[in-house]
Order: C-alpha cells, then structure tokens, then sequence
C-alpha cells in the first residue's frame, strides 16, 4: 500500500492507496506509525481513503490500533473519501463512533 | 431448468493469495449479473473467510492449502465453500460473536465472521478441534436471469 502523509489546514492527512487487506496490514502498519511519529505532525490526524479500493476486517483492526496509539498521544483521528465497501464495514463495525467522518 | 455452474481451487495459505482468492470468486459470478454492491459483498466475505485461514487456522504456517469451491446457479444463488485443515475452533458459538477475537494483541477486530454473515445472506461454520474448519456462504443475486423462477424463500 501507498502512505502520503502532509499537512493540510487543521489536519495531518494519511493518504492511503491499494486493497487493505492481511497481505498490506503489517507494511501499512508500519509505515503509519513512523510517518505519524515525526516532529510536526498536529493534532488532528485525517485518513484520506480514497485510493483504496478495497478493504476487510484486517483493516478495521489496523485502524483501530492506529487510533488507539494517536489517542495515546492526544491526537484525535478523522476519516475521509470512503467508498461504498469501505462504508458498509465501517457502520457494521461501528468504527464512526470512535472515528468521525468527515468531508473535505 | 437452473443450470449450475462450480469451480473448486487449492490455494496455499499465503497472504498474497487473498486478492486473488476475491477477484477469481468476483469474476466467477458476473455471468449471474450482480449489482456492483453484491460483488463487492462477496469479495469481502471471501477476504475475510481466507484471512481466517491464514491467520487462525493455520497461524501463519505457509506449507497449508486452503479449499475454495464456489457455485453458481442460475437462480441467482452463489454458494462459497472455504476450508482448512487447521487447527479448528474451540467454541463456534463464541467465535461468531461481533468483537471476539483470541488475537487481541495483533490487532484483530473481532469482526470477521460478523462482516461474512451481514455481507451474505447465509453462512454456516462448522469447526473439528485438530481437523480443521469449513465455512459456507451463499449470497442470493437479485438480478439474476432466472431469479424469479427461485422457490428458495429467502428470495423476497
């Protein structure tokens, strides 16, 4: 999987691109939590969805981490541009409880 | 007449094969017409049976094989039959609820089995300790040619 990380207004935004599944977790994984260690990195952390295409539960169980390992540090975490797929598994999960969806 | 058609395959259990495993089951449907929403159902439900192989049946062992045999009727009713021979499930009951999972360390929602049985409209889990596990999906596609002559009752 891709990971672009840059500022943007209010947020640092994770832009995400490929299928997120077992094959990606453990790089994504990893590239997140390196890109979003560094210096200058704000408050607000935005995971742009919108190039990918396809994702399963190893992917709300990546997330989940992530957002347990910002909120550890104070950061609040947003998500944008899902598509339909990725919608339905984050109702069914109620992954929008803990992570708020917005427009950008 | 409800014409049938199947294909099994042998995968081995390895994580790159989870694409793979999705799109042949995606592409094996489409003479049934399914909604782009019912395809990617079923990639889903897939994704998330295979995943299980991978990451609970086997535990990560890569010489494993992982059975997939679909079928595809005219009717509109697609059957996905995902098996291992793993390590197997201790309580089925318990394994199918939302959030559990034996995995919370690695990061595992807990939500695999959930997700299958809310994208398909039926799925069967049948586990032996030490032998392994077998789950059946099958997914009704409403816009299938011959979906009206279906007498199944989940059909309306």
């Amino acid at each position: 999987m891709q990971v672009n990380i840059y500022n943007k207004g209010i947020y640092t935004v994770a832009g995400l691109s490929g299928e997120l599944d077992e094959c990606a977790a453990a790089e994504l994984r990893r590239k997140l939590d390196e890109g979003l260690a560094v210096p200058g990195v704000q408050k607000n952390i935005l995971f742009d969805m919108g190039g990918v295409s396809f994702m399963d539960s190893t992917g709300i169980g990546v997330l989940l981490g992530r957002y347990k390992l910002l909120k550890q540090r104070g950061k609040n975490m947003f998500i944008c541009n899902v598509n339909t797929q990725m919608d339905r598994i984050l109702r069914t999960t109620g992954i929008y409880t803990i992570m708020r969806k917005v427009s950008v | 007449m409800n014409r049938v058609n199947k294909f099994n395959m042998r995968l081995s259990a390895l994580s790159e094969n989870e694409s793979f495993a999705r799109s042949c089951v995606a592409a094996f449907c489409l003479p049934l017409n399914p909604t782009l929403d019912e395809i990617n159902d079923v990639k889903t439900a897939v994704s998330e049976a295979v995943t299980n192989c991978i990451v609970h049946a086997y535990q990560g062992a890569e010489d494993k094989y992982i059975d997939m045999s679909v079928t595809a009727e005219e009717c509109g009713r697609l059957t996905v039959v995902i098996s291992d021979n793993g390590c197997g499930i201790d309580d089925v009951e318990q394994a199918l609820q939302p959030f559990y999972t034996t995995k919370a360390d690695d990061e595992r929602s807990g939500m695999g089995f959930t997700i299958m049985s809310t994208f398909m409209d039926e799925m069967l889990v049948t586990s032996e300790k030490g032998k392994g596990t077998q789950v059946s999906m099958t997914k009704f596609i409403r816009g299938a040619r011959n979906a009206d002559s279906r007498t199944d009752s989940s059909t309306d």
